[in-house]
C-alpha cells in the first residue's frame, strides 16, 4: 500500500459508486434447501412479505435425500436480485443459492398442451410437434395432448404456434437448471 | 429421561438462570419438568408480557431471554413479543406447548399453528416431530438467537412428545447448521477503503444503531470517534452506545431527533452507518435523504446493506470486529483533523441556534420534558424502560444515556405496553440496578396486570407514569395533520392509579406540582419494593422537533 497518509492514496468520495440495483433481466435462482416440512412455506412467505414476485417455481429431490432443490425465476427488472438472494440466505434451511448465468447452466422446462385437433388440423399440429421434437402423449377425437421439453423460449414459441388452433389447456413445470460442467483443461 | 426433563437439562447447559411464562394444558409436561429445574420460572400474568420480560431481560443483560407459553391462545398471545424481538434484534427463545401430535391439524382444543403464524417474524423456528430432537433444537435455538444478527427463535413442542422418554446425552460444541454461518469478521480490504474515504471526508457523520449495543462495541465506537474528530449520532435503538452528553455527540437523529443531527446528515459528504438499518423514521423522504452523502454501511446482516439506501462501501461484519480494525486503518493514515474545522463550526452553529428546548410552565404544572429531566437528575445511571409514544421520544431527547443497555424500549415494532414487562425482565436480570419504567398512561393500562407479577416476585421496579390523559402521540398527529378531529384519544375516565397500585400491593403516590416532583421521585426510589408514581403532566404538550412523515430532514418543524 506504500506510504500511508499521502492525499493521493486516499479515496476521492466523488469516485465512489454503488453497485447494487436492478439488473433488468430474468434470473434463474437455484437453491439447495434442507428437505424438511415447512421449508417451501418459509421461502414463499419471504417472497410475499418482501413484495417479491416469483415467476416460476419448481421443487424436487436431489441426489442427496436430505436436500431438495428449488429452482425459481425472478424478474431482475422489478426486484434487486442481490436483495432477494441475501434475504433467502437468511433462511436457516437454505443451504446454498446460485444465480444461474445462462452461459454456465443448462435450463429446461417441460410443458403439456391439450390442443383442439379436428380432422383437418390434426396433421398440422403433429407436424409442429415433430419440428419441436415434442411427443404426443394423448389423443382423442377432438384433441391432442403434446409434451414439450426445452428452454422457456422454445416452449413459448410452441405455444404461439398452436394457440391459433385452440389451446384448451396448458400446464408448465417452471424451469429446472443445473450448472454446466467446466471444460476440462 | 423424559424429553421435558432433557429440555430443562439443555436450558441449564445453555446457562439459563431465569425463564418467564404461564402454564397451560399442552405445556403441563414442560411445567412438571420445571418443578425440578435448577433455574427460576417467573410466572407472569399475560403471555405477551412474558415475552416482553424475556426481551427486557435480554436487552439489559445481553443474555438470551426465554419465555414459555402453552398452545393456542397462549402461543398467539406471544406473537406480539416475538414480532417485537424480531424488529429490534433481541436474542430470545420462545418455547410453546403444542397439542398432541395426533390432534395436530384437527382443530383440536387450544390448537393454533404457531410455527406457521410466526414464520414472518422469527429468525428461525422448530416444530418438534420426534422427542429426541428436543435438546438438539434447544441448543440450535440458542445458537441462532444469539449469534450473527440476534433475534427470536421459536421451539414448538407437542404435548405427547415432551412427555415421551428419550436417551439423553448432553450435547457440546457448536450446533451443525449447514445453512447458517453468519459472517462476523469484516473484510479488511473493504475496511481499508472505508478508512481512506473517511480520511478524505470533510463532512463525515457516524450514524450508529442498535447493532453497536448488541455487539457490545461501545468502547470500540468511542475509539473510532476519537481517532479523529468524528461527530456521532445514534438512532433510538443506539442510544447509550455513545456516551451522552459528549463533545462529539449530536443527539438522536430521525423523526424526533435534534436539528443538529438531522441537518448534519443532510449536509454530510460521508455517512458511516454502523449497525443501523435506515428505517423510515430515520430517513424520512427517502429520495431526499442525505442527498450529498456517500455511504459506508457496516452491518452483521448482509441483507440490511443496500436494502433501503444503496451503500458505496459495504462491510459485512460484527461491529466488535470491524470497528477496531477500522480505527487502526484510519489512524495509520494520519489524516489531518483540521479539515473538519469548518464542519464543526457549522455543527456548533446549529447546536447553538437549535438546541432542544421547551417552554416551562409559568405555574406549578409539570411539563413532560421537565419530568424526564427530573428523572435524569434523580437516577442518571438507572435502567430506563419505556412504552411507545410521546414520553418515549421525550426520554430519548432529554435523558442522557451514558452507557449501553440502560435504555430499553420498543423501537421497530413500536409496541405500547412494552415498558412494565421489560422493566420486570431487566430487574430479574440485573437485580442490583435501579430499574424505572417511564410509562405512558395509554400504554400502562394495556399491561397493568403485570404489577401482580412484580409484587408476587418481590421485584423492586419503579413505574414513573407520565400521565397526560391521552394517547398523546396520536392526539398530536390528529392535531397537526388531521385538522384537530380528535377521535378516541382521550384516556378518561382513567383509573385511580395510586389505588390500583396499592390494590396490587405496590406503593404509590400522585404528583401534579412541579415543586414536589423531585421529592416525590426521591421517595419513590427510596421506598423498598415496587412503586408507581403517577405524574400528571401538561395534557396537550406536543413533542418537537419533528420531521413530518414523508418529509425530509430540512423540513423539520417545531
Amino acid at each position: 500500500m506504500g506510504d500511508p497518509g499521502t492525499k493521493s492514496e486516499l479515496i476521492d468520495l466523488d469516485d465512489l459508486r454503488t453497485s447494487s440495483g436492478l439488473t433488468g433481466r430474468r434470473h434463474l435462482l437455484s437453491l439447495m434447501v434442507e428437505n424438511r416440512p415447512g421449508v417451501l412455506a418459509r421461502i414463499a412467505g419471504l417472497f410475499s412479505r418482501r413484495g417479491f414476485n416469483i415467476d416460476t417455481l419448481a421443487v424436487g429431490p436431489t441426489e442427496d435425500p436430505n436436500i431438495s432443490r428449488v429452482t425459481m425465476t425472478v424478474d431482475g427488472a422489478l426486484h434487486p436480485i442481490d436483495q432477494v438472494t441475501k434475504q433467502l440466505h437468511k433462511l436457516v434451511n437454505v443451504i446454498k443459492i446460485r444465480d444461474m448465468e445462462p452461459e454456465t447452466a443448462v435450463a429446461r422446462e417441460m410443458a403439456l398442451f391439450r390442443i383442439n385437433a379436428a380432422a383437418d388440423t390434426r396433421a398440422e399440429i403433429m407436424e409442429f410437434a415433430n419440428i419441436f421434437r415434442a411427443h404426443i402423449v394423448d389423443v382423442s377425437r377432438r384433441s391432442i395432448t403434446v409434451e414439450v421439453t426445452g428452454t422457456t423460449e422454445k416452449i413459448d414459441s410452441f405455444e404461439r404456434m398452436v394457440r391459433p388452433h385452440g389451446l384448451i389447456e396448458m400446464a408448465r413445470t417452471g424451469e429446472v437448471a443445473i450448472a454446466r460442467a467446466r471444460p476440462e483443461s | 429421561m423424559r424429553a421435558a426433563d432433557a429440555l430443562c437439562e439443555a436450558l441449564k447447559a445453555e446457562g439459563v438462570k431465569h425463564v418467564f411464562g404461564i402454564p397451560g394444558g399442552a405445556s403441563l409436561p414442560l411445567y412438571d419438568a420445571l418443578y425440578d429445574a435448577d433455574f427460576e420460572h417467573i410466572q407472569v400474568r399475560h403471555e405477551q408480557c412474558g415475552g416482553h420480560s424475556a426481551e427486557g431481560y435480554a436487552k439489559a443483560s445481553g443474555r438470551v431471554g426465554v419465555a414459555f407459553a402453552t398452545s393456542g391462545p397462549g402461543a398467539t398471545n406471544l406473537i406480539t413479543a416475538i414480532a417485537d424481538a424480531h424488529m429490534d434484534s433481541v436474542p430470545t427463545v420462545f418455547i410453546t406447548g403444542q397439542v398432541r401430535t395426533d390432534l395436530i391439524g384437527t382443530d383440536g382444543f387450544q390448537e393454533a399453528d404457531v410455527t406457521g403464524m410466526t414464520l414472518p417474524v422469527v429468525k428461525h423456528s422448530f416444530l418438534v416431530t420426534d422427542p429426541a430432537q428436543i435438546p438438539d433444537y434447544i441448543h440450535k435455538a440458542f445458537h441462532i438467537a444469539k449469534t450473527g444478527r440476534p433475534g427470536p427463535v421459536l421451539v414448538d413442542i407437542p404435548q405427547d412428545l415432551s412427555r415421551a422418554d428419550i436417551d439423553y446425552e448432553p450435547i457440546t460444541g457448536t450446533p451443525k447448521l449447514p445453512g447458517y454461518q453468519p459472517t462476523t469478521e469484516g473484510n479488511i480490504k473493504q475496511i481499508r477503503i472505508a478508512a481512506k474515504a473517511m480520511a478524505n471526508a470533510r463532512r463525515p457523520v457516524l450514524y450508529v444503531g442498535g447493532g453497536v449495543v448488541n455487539a457490545d462495541a461501545s468502547e470500540e465506537l468511542r475509539e473510532l470517534a476519537g481517532s479523529d474528530d468524528f461527530p456521532v449520532t445514534c438512532t433510538l435503538m443506539g442510544l447509550g452506545a455513545f456516551p451522552a452528553p459528549h463533545e462529539r455527540w449530536l443527539g438522536m437523529l430521525g423523526m424526533h431527533g435534534t436539528r443538529s443531527a438531522n441537518y448534519a446528515m443532510d449536509e454530510a459528504d460521508l455517512i458511516v452507518a454502523i449497525g443501523a438499518r435506515f428505517d423510515d423514521r430515520i430517513t424520512g423522504k427517502l429520495s431526499e435523504f442525505a442527498p450529498r452523502a456517500k455511504f459506508v454501511h457496516i452491518d452483521v446482516d448482509p441483507a440490511e446493506i443496500s436494502k433501503n439506501v444503496a451503500a458505496h462501501i459495504p462491510i459485512v461484519g460484527d461491529a466488535k470486529d470491524v470497528l477496531p480494525k477500522l480505527t487502526g486503518e484510519y489512524r495509520a493514515l494520519a489524516a489531518d483533523s483540521a479539515r473538519l474545522d469548518d464542519w464543526w463550526k457549522q455543527i456548533r452553529s446549529w447546536q447553538e441556534q437549535y438546541p432542544l428546548h421547551y417552554e416551562d410552565s409559568a405555574d406549578s404544572e409539570i411539563k413532560p420534558q421537565l419530568m424526564v429531566e427530573e428523572m435524569y437528575r434523580a437516577a442518571p445511571d438507572a435502567i430506563i424502560t419505556s412504552d411507545v409514544g410521546q414520553h418515549q421520544m421525550w426520554a430519548a431527547q432529554y435523558f442522557n444515556f451514558a452507557e449501553p443497555r440502560k435504555w430499553l424500549n420498543s423501537g421497530g415494532l413500536g409496541t405500547m405496553g412494552f415498558g412494565l414487562p421489560a422493566a420486570i425482565g431487566a430487574k430479574v436480570a440485573m437485580p442490583d440496578e435501579t430499574v424505572i419504567c417511564l410509562a405512558g398512561d395509554g400504554s400502562l393500562v394495556m399491561v397493568c396486570q403485570e404489577m401482580a407479577t412484580a409484587a408476587a416476585h418481590g421485584l423492586d421496579v419503579k413505574v414513573f407514569l407520565m400521565n397526560n390523559g391521552y394517547f398523546g402521540m396520536v392526539r398530536q398527529w390528529q392535531e397537526l395533520f388531521w385538522e384537530e378531529r380528535y377521535k378516541s384519544v382521550v384516556m378518561g375516565p382513567s383509573p385511580d392509579w395510586v389505588k390500583l397500585a396499592e390494590a396490587f400491593g405496590w406503593g404509590g403516590a400522585r404528583v401534579d406540582d412541579k415543586g414536589e416532583l423531585a421529592g416525590a421521585m426521591k421517595t419513590a426510589l427510596e421506598t423498598p419494593g415496587p412503586y408507581l408514581l403517577d405524574v400528571h403532566v401538561t395534557p396537550n404538550e406536543n413533542c418537537y422537533p419533528m420531521i413530518p412523515a414523508g418529509a425530509a430532514a430540512r423540513d423539520m418543524v417545531g
